[in-house]
């Protein structure tokens, strides 16, 4: 029979060590987690920090290009990233649900480890509890991340007048295939996730001098909220250009078929940029040599033609506004 | 062709703005355009058609929101029955997020209430299946698009003897409501865009004793941007040239005699209501279906009859929907549109649904952007 999870992994108990070790400790092998301290010591010297946590509860666990372990480590990473920091050390919390399957544990953890190689960060400690059926949907992630700020001044108040704004990759890449992988759709396609971690091209950029303005990885509400919120929290106006904003063919078919905007769908490797014009050329020539930034736009502009708004332009010269996403995302009706 | 030829080949910028002059050009005189359905509101909107069009064009949005058109009283049937022990109630959309006179489908699953919104309605015999000792209950809503599949719903749960699943059934039809709108006499209409999906299952010949009663010009349309737009310059082109007939700009997936097989089986389960009572509307002779008195063991309004609220609701007398499902008012001229009333917190169900035109005004047209740049 298959190795399950028992709600015995989670008591604290011989089967929970065996859990952590067997698990655990072989694939997040590193000195500071193997010392089993109640909390990990680290050194830290004078730097400046940045601090971050996350929960990943998504349903289905496992997707096209990803599964919830990947997410989890890629999550904090880009959290870290987006401030300018390189992730250095994180915790992992696992809340499992009895009965869930060992293999699956397995190969979630093997996906955190290979994304957690992309970037260096490690995790240094951790905690496992086993619930009783039916008190998670299979299994949640948290995550908690300390990374080393390079570059300061990074900020959602920065935007200025001119700056321009670039995406990395297509948008809506991640929440489209969740959309499509969910057992009440059963849409077929090639969708995968953008899930992925950020942290070599903001390094990149970071190491070749570009100075950039704000940055923000554009998760839940996707590009619309980032720019909704930085129109208000910098007090200008953002102009896009539809035609700009690059969306995957497939991505594109699932919005038009449920009406949704891809614009609003979750990304998890996907950042937002605005940085001053003069810069702009230079950061997508860097950004164009990494596999996950490759389809790199400049997709618009900053102005104050309308401060606390984002503008979208149509290829035929009309234009409106994109409001930030609100409430449930649900289909039409007809 | 892959589907995405179908929206790019449609959206295509040249084109758009070569329809734009031509209507400019050929447009002599103010002509008053209702669209019918709550999609061509919606791509109205979103590409901003009427900043390219000219000023003769105005667009008026009318009654095929299925959500809008929902009156209170049987949104409250929805929350009688999905409050009813052991049952689980189906429906689809933003059906959940409408309030009825206490509360929503939405609030009431938060409260724990079994309240499931559907990616597609064949998912309601699985989940009947799958939950013998609970009663199901389809809450079926739409114009003729979506009555076809309640049909086939209907038809499977007999066929697999499913005794747990029942129907409340809200399909409306769209040829009443239009006449409604335009038998007071009161609506300044010159002429109607068709809506897409309903002609696909009904055919456009449901319009044509529209065109001839009123001296309207119908053009059925498809939703996207060219779409409207060529079925504008053919409304201007048959106003031009003194014409009211129907037209079939959607010609890809609509025939004059629409979906035979769909109608049949539509007809097979389902009869016409004396009345409906539209929401901002009222009474409308015939504009909905019911279940056939020979399949009253799934017909939810007469199983559950006791359950059943039957005082009629009216909206907030600040509201204004119904001006603005008659093509009488726009959203904007609505007090409180935008401040008491938005989609978070809607006060009609013209701001509830995405499908509705207030909706659709909040979200892509709040503001005067040419205003702002002038």
């Amino acid at each position: 029979m298959s190795k399950k999870i028992l709600l015995s992994h989670g008591g604290g108990g011989e089967e929970t060590q065996n859990l952590i070790k067997d698990l655990f400790f072989k694939h997040f092998d590193n000195e500071i987690l193997l010392r089993m301290e109640d909390a990990a010591s680290l050194v830290m010297h004078d730097h400046k920090i940045a601090f971050t946590t996350d929960s990943f509860v998504v349903s289905p666990l496992f997707f096209k290009g990803g599964n919830i372990g990947k997410l989890a480590i890629a999550g904090t990473v880009n959290d870290l990233s987006m401030m300018g920091a390189k992730p250095r050390y994180m915790t992992c919390s696992f809340m499992i649900e009895e009965g869930f399957l060992y293999s699956h544990l397995e190969e979630i953890v093997i996906s955190m480890r290979d994304e957690m190689a992309k970037s260096g960060v490690k995790i240094v400690a951790g905690d496992t509890k086993v619930v009783p059926r039916g008190g998670v949907d299979g299994l949640f992630i948290n995550t908690a991340g300390i990374g080393e700020i390079m570059c300061e001044n990074i900020s959602a108040h920065n935007l200025e007048n001119d700056d321009v704004i670039i995406v990395s990759n297509e948008v809506g890449n991640h929440g489209a295939c969740i959309l499509a992988t969910r057992e009440e759709i059963e849409l077929e396609s090639d969708l995968q996730t953008d899930c992925t971690s950020l942290w070599k091209p903001v390094e990149a950029l970071i190491n070749a001098g570009v100075k950039i303005h704000a940055l923000r990885d554009a998760t839940r509400g996707g590009l619309s909220a980032v720019l909704n919120e930085w129109a208000v929290t910098s007090h200008v106006c953002i102009e896009v250009d539809e035609a700009k904003i690059p969306v995957a063919k497939e991505v594109r078919g699932v919005c038009e078929l449920l009406g949704f905007e891809p614009y609003e769908f979750a990304n998890e490797g996907t950042m937002v940029i605005a940085l001053p014009k003069k810069e702009a050329h230079r950061a997508v020539e860097v950004l164009k040599q990494f596999n996950e930034t490759a389809k790199v736009a400049i997709i618009g502009y900053v102005s104050n033609i309308y401060v606390d708004k984002v503008v979208l332009h149509t290829p035929w010269g009309s234009e409106r506004f994109l409001e930030p996403p609100k409430g449930e995302l649900l289909p039409r009706i007809c | 062709m892959s589907e995405v030829d179908l929206i790019e080949g449609f959206r295509d910028p040249e084109h758009m703005k070569a329809l734009a002059s031509l209507i400019t050009k050929e447009c002599k005189s103010k002509i008053n355009i209702m669209e019918v359905c709550g999609g061509h509101t919606h791509t109205i909107m979103k590409f901003g058609l009427s900043q390219i069009l000219p000023e003769f064009i105005e667009f008026v949005h009318g009654p095929g929101c299925p959500v809008c058109i929902m009156p209170k009283e049987r949104i409250d049937h929805a929350i009688a029955l999905a409050s009813m022990p052991n049952t689980i109630l189906a429906t689809l959309g933003d059906m959940i997020r409408v309030p009825g006179s206490k509360t929503s489908l939405q609030k009431l699953r938060a409260e724990g209430k079994d309240v499931r919104s559907l990616y597609s309605p064949l998912d309601v015999i699985k989940i009947a299946q799958e939950n013998p000792d609970k009663n199901v209950v389809f809450f079926a809503i739409g114009f003729e698009t979506t009555t076809p599949m309640s049909a086939v719903l209907v038809q499977q749960a007999i066929e697999k003897k499913l005794t747990n699943l029942f129907f409340h059934i809200n399909h409306v039809t769209v040829p009443e409501a239009v006449d409604a709108i335009m038998s007071g006499g009161d609506a300044k209409i010159d002429a109607f865009l068709g809506p897409s999906h309903v002609s696909v299952i009904t055919g456009y010949k449901i319009y044509e004793p529209i065109a001839k009663t009123y001296h309207t010009p119908v053009v059925v349309s498809g939703f996207e941007p060219t779409d409207v737009m060529e079925s504008v310059l053919r409304v201007v082109r048959q106003v031009n040239e003194g014409k009211s007939i129907v037209e079939n700009e959607y010609a890809r997936a609509v025939s004059r005699e629409g979906n035979l097989k769909a109608q049949a089986l539509v007809n097979t389960y389902f009869e016409k209501r004396s009345h409906f009572r539209w929401r901002g509307i009222g009474d409308i002779p015939n504009s909905a279906l019911k279940l056939k008195a020979e399949y009253a063991a799934y017909d939810a309004e007469i199983v559950f009859d006791e359950v059943l609220p039957k005082t009629e609701l009216n909206d907030h007398k600040m509201c204004i929907c119904g001006d603005i499902l008659k093509g009488r008012a726009k959203p904007f001229d609505c007090k409180v549109f935008g401040k008491a009333c938005t989609p978070s917190n809607p006060m009609g169900s013209c701001m509830v649904s995405s499908e509705g035109a207030c909706s659709a005004y909040f979200k892509y047209g709040k503001l005067n952007l040419k205003g702002a740049r002038a």
